[in-house]
Formats: structure tokens, C-alpha cells, sequence
């Protein structure tokens, strides 16, 4: 019991002080809105190119929303030496790591309903496979997170924890199917798709929203959840490895 | 969590390297339940890094640590519900007010709403910051910030307290009371490891000292008996126009009773059992072209055991006071 009153506190805490200062919030709704509206202006198709543009805009938002927030908080806590404290309260690293986490995982989530909602007053959403989409960004959004975390205790400097994440960012954005099918890319970078978690929750979101996806769901969602765990893993076995020493 | 006749803390054999650099080489020491232990040496030394390996916040490479009997050498969560640790610096939450700082450090301790609020109120008026309970944390003084965050470290009452440099860098008003807390804390049968530089705090609070050098324990003993060899020697100090470094043998030849002691600032030391008579002092001097600009006569204390012991001259650990800027010894 006691370790959940820490765990809880701690959550609420980065909620309180972090993703729900109205500048996140704000930026939480004016980043999904304005990619939404540059890639459907882009397009320049009808408005049925609206549900085209959901996966991708939804996953990036996810995407930057966790990443941003997770990479940055992290480390300024590090830098300000606060981080200490949670390192000795008597709760084991894994749910501490996982109480620091779970905020930026809601906001990700959050920051995904926003395009949907944007969407509902343009088009019909009625043929939506929802029991794969809310699942599916649930696991972006702990994929994203756990991702945040790695860059985060892979770097000392907060500007480090920014510049790092858009290494890992802007390349997704190309590679991982959010606006431009895989395989549309050169046959000699397709393979690092593969190798990016969000590709298959993009292709999830996908086949969910507009039918068309290029890996069994079951196998989306399996290699999802591993890179959530492996992610996890290592970031926790960095920090053992780095920040207890 | 004590245990009658188990140490509260127990260290054996531990050693620390970062690279090549041997931070804590092979340190033994037991701190008895309910005492307040003083770890005192030079910046570098290795204190904060022995509060780092018996806290959990770095890992051993040899040794053993054992909290209160539970083993902790290889989980050292194993016994943090049992400790409480006040940093050489503030490690706050600057984006939260001194109130929401102090409960939600409760909280991590599985303290319950109502009973953490209370807590903290408590100690924001114990420390005199009632009235910065609801300002933020970045917009306190030094003084304010060092203050709260020794509130959060006892603020779930732990058994073991940790205090790291403790009054390093903060104005006189606020040591007194950081120091007059630790007092009653210690009254109130908490075990203190207490950790500083300031000879003169370690002297007046702690029951028991180590003295720590390069990561080395050289000395271990109650401050009493460290400082009954200098019990009732008279020391005087002179300040001189030259070196008399080469001198010191014909010093000792004409004053027999006195132990003569030069250091590299100017000064001669004189220590002896009977008072010292200044004027054939002076006169010695002056007749070999020495003068004597001031004499001062110095009541010993534990810095002189310090001295003794490590070899480290007390005008580096005065420099390493005024370097950290605080007002520790007044």
C-alpha cells in the first residue's frame, strides 16, 4: 500500500508540475492542429484524405508529446539533483521508473484524442475499428514514453535530451509509414523501418482506421509490446548502470 | 526498526574507485544505536561518497553494509524505509511551494494524507518557515532552502538519520538552528551520521568521530578521548617577521619545557605544560633578527587533534570553510 501512495504521489506530482501547465496543454492541441491541417493543405484532396492523415497525425503526436516532455523533465531533474530523491524512497526502481512514466504516457494519450476529435466534425468516424485503435495508441504512447526514456538517461544536458530526440524523431516521421507508405521507400532504407516501434503502430492505426495494413495485427502488437520491455529494460539497466554509481 | 545490541550502522571493509581514483579505500566503522557520529575531513576526503554507498545512491566495489541488521551490500533498498538522508546540497522541487515539497516527500515514504500535511506543518514551524509554507521553493533564500530540505529528510521520522555537510554554506542564524535540531533529534535517540568539515561543529555535537583522509579512516574514538591528550595544555601562537624553521633545534635546546612547532604561514607554535613565558621568547627572537608581530595565546581543541593526526594543516581546512562560504562555526 505504502508503495503505491509513493508511486501515485509521484505521478500526480509530474502531472501537476509538468503536463498540465497550460503552455503543454496548449501545445498539446495546437501541434496535432497545425500537422493536421499543413499535411491535409499538402494534400490537397477532399476531406476524405482526412481519415488518410489520422494514423500519421495522431502517431506524431503521440510521438513528440511524450518524447518532449519525458526526455526533458528527466534530466533537469538529474541536473537539479531532485531526481536523488526519488532514488531514495524506499520503492523498488521499476515502479519508480514506471510512476515517472506513466504521466507522460497519459498526456501522449491524451494528445492522440486530439486529431480524432478535430476529425470527428470533418468526417464520418463510424467505420473505425476502435477495440484496435484504443489499444494501439495506448502502446504508442508507452513505446514513445519508454523511447523518451532512453534518450533521457542516455544524455546529461537538457539541450542533449532535445537535440537526441529529434535524431530518433524526424527520421520516424519518414520511415515508420505515417504519411508515406513503406513501401514507397528505397528498397536500401526499407529495412530501418522495421526496426522502428512505431512503424507497427502506425500500421495498426492504419488498418484499423483505413483497412490497409502490411503485418498481421497480433504480430503489430507482439513486437509492440516488446519494444515497450526492451526499451524499458535497458533504460532501467542504464540507469543502474549510469546514475547509481 | 532497532534491534537491542545490533549496531545501527555497520561498515566493513568498504572500497569505492571511480577509474583509477580510490574514493573510499577499505573503511571499517559501527555506529551504536541512538549515536550521533561525526565522519570529519577535508573536501574529498570521501564523505559524501561513504553517505552515497550506505544510502544506496552508489554502488559498492568491495565491502560489506549492514542498516539495523539487514544486510545491505547487494539491495540497498533494503533498509531506505528505515533511513533518512539531508544532501550537501538542496534537491528540492523549485517549481513547488515548501509545503507541497514536504508532503510529497512524506508521500514517497508512504505516508497517508492527513498524517503528511500534519507532519509538515509541524516542521515548517519547527524550522521557522510557516510562513514560506506556500511560497515556491526556487523563490527561498540559501539559508530557507537548506532548511526545508533538512525537513524533508527527517519528515517520515527515520530511526537512521544522514546529514551531509549539514550547515555548509548557509548564514549563522540558520546553523545555530540546524545545529540545535540535530541536538534534539540526537536527544530523542536518533542515530546521527553526521558528516562536515567544520571541526568546531564536529567537536560540539558529535559523541563519537572518524576522521577521514583520502578516502582513509585514520582515527576512530569518542571526542572525549580525543581530546584528552590536549586537556590542559597551554598553546601559544606567534606570528613572525621571518622563517624560524631553522631554528626550531636551538629553540628546543634553550626552552626544554616547551615543544616548539614551525609552520609554513610564519608562525611558531609553542606548546608546553606550564604557561608560557612570552618575554625570553620575544627576546630569543629578536636577538637572532626575528620580530614578533603578534602573540596569541590558543585554547586547544579538536582541530589540533585534527592536525596531529591527519597532518593536514588547519588553515586548509579554514580556507575550505571560507571557500563554501557558510557560517557553519559561528
Amino acid at each position: 500500500m505504502k508503495r503505491w501512495i509513493a508511486f501515485w504521489n509521484i505521478l500526480v506530482k509530474d502531472m501537476h508540475a509538468y503536463y498540465l501547465k497550460p503552455p503543454n496543454i496548449s501545445w498539446g492541441i495546437i501541434f496535432p492542429l497545425a500537422w493536421t491541417g499543413m499535411f491535409f493543405i499538402r494534400s490537397g484532396s477532399g476531406l476524405e484524405s482526412v481519415l488518410e492523415l489520422l494514423p500519421g497525425v495522431m502517431t506524431i503526436s503521440i510521438l513528440f508529446g511524450t518524447t518532449s516532455m519525458l526526455s526533458v523533465t528527466i534530466t533537469f531533474e538529474r541536473r537539479s539533483r531532485s531526481f536523488e530523491r526519488l532514488l531514495l524512497a524506499p520503492i523498488s526502481l521499476e515502479q519508480l521508473m514506471l510512476a515517472k512514466t506513466s504521466g507522460a504516457i497519459f498526456f501522449g494519450i491524451a494528445n492522440a484524442f486530439i486529431p480524432i476529435i478535430i476529425a470527428a466534425f470533418l468526417v464520418d468516424l463510424s467505420g473505425i475499428a476502435w477495440p484496435l485503435v484504443v489499444p494501439a495508441i495506448i502502446l504508442i504512447g508507452i513505446v514513445s514514453t519508454f523511447l523518451g526514456l532512453f534518450i533521457a538517461v542516455s544524455v546529461s544536458e537538457v539541450f542533449e535530451a532535445q537535440t537526441f530526440s529529434n535524431f530518433f524523431r524526424f527520421p520516424m516521421i519518414f520511415l515508420c509509414g505515417l504519411f508515406f507508405p513503406i513501401i514507397s521507400l528505397p528498397i536500401f532504407i526499407r529495412w530501418l523501418s522495421y526496426i522502428l516501434p512505431v512503424t507497427y503502430g502506425v500500421d495498426i492505426l492504419h488498418g484499423a482506421i483505413n483497412g490497409e495494413h502490411i503485418i498481421s495485427f497480433t504480430l503489430d502488437f507482439v513486437i509492440l509490446a516488446a519494444f515497450c520491455i526492451v526499451l524499458f529494460l535497458l533504460s532501467l539497466r542504464n540507469i543502474k548502470r549510469k546514475w547509481i554509481v | 526498526m532497532k534491534l537491542s545490541g545490533t549496531p545501527a550502522i555497520e561498515v566493513n571493509n568498504l572500497i569505492k574507485r571511480y577509474s583509477e581514483v580510490v574514493a573510499v579505500n577499505d573503511i571499517s566503522f559501527q555506529v551504536n544505536d541512538g549515536e550521533l557520529f561525526g565522519f570529519l575531513g577535508p573536501n574529498g576526503a570521501g564523505k559524501t561518497t561513504t553517505i552515497n554507498l550506505l544510502t544506496g545512491l552508489a554502488q559498492l566495489d568491495a565491502g560489506t553494509i549492514n542498516i539495523c541488521g539487514i544486510d545491505c551490500t547487494k539491495n540497498p533498498k533494503a533498509a531506505q524505509h528505515l533511513v533518512g538522508t539531508v544532501p550537501d546540497e538542496s534537491n528540492l522541487y523549485p517549481e513547488l511551494t515548501g509545503f507541497e515539497n514536504l508532503c510529497f516527500c512524506a508521500a514517497l515514504y508512504g505516508m497517508r494524507k492527513n498524517e503528511r500535511q500534519k507532519r509538515a506543518r509541524e516542521l515548517l514551524d519547527t524550522f521557522g518557515l510557516a510562513d514560506a509554507a506556500n511560497r515556491k521553493f526556487a523563490g527561498y533564500s540559501k539559508g530557507m532552502k537548506r532548511k526545508l530540505t533538512f525537513a524533508a529528510g527527517i519528515i517520515h521520522q527515520p530511526p537512521i538519520l544522514f546529514l551531509d555537510e549539514p550547515t555548509t554554506g548557509i548564514d549563522v542564524a540558520s546553523a545555530r538552528q540546524v545545529r540545535q535540531i540535530i541536538a534534539e533529534l540526537h536527544r530523542q535517540r536518533t542515530t546521527v551520521f553526521l558528516t562536515t568539515h567544520y571541526i568546531e561543529e564536529a567537536e560540539r555535537l558529535c559523541e563519537r568521530i572518524a576522521f577521514i583522509v583520502n578516502g582513509r579512516i585514520v582515527r576512530t574514538n569518542r571526542t572525549v578521548d580525543l581530546l584528552k591528550p590536549i586537556k590542559g595544555k597551554n598553546v601559544l601562537v606567534l606570528s613572525i617577521s621571518n622563517s624560524a624553521t631553522e631554528l626550531m633545534g636551538e629553540m628546543n635546546s634553550a626552552f626544554p619545557g616547551y615543544q616548539f612547532q614551525s609552520t609554513t604561514s610564519g608562525q611558531v607554535r609553542i606548546e608546553s605544560a606550564e604557561p608560557v613565558s612570552i618575554g625570553p621568547l620575544i627576546r630569543f627572537l629578536e636577538e637572532r633578527g626575528i620580530q614578533v608581530t603578534e602573540a596569541r595565546q590558543h585554547l586547544p581543541s579538536l582541530e589540533d587533534v585534527f592536525v596531529q593526526v591527519t597532518g593536514i594543516e588547519a588553515g586548509l581546512m579554514m580556507k575550505e570553510k571560507e571557500k563554501a562560504g557558510g557560517g557553519g562555526n559561528q
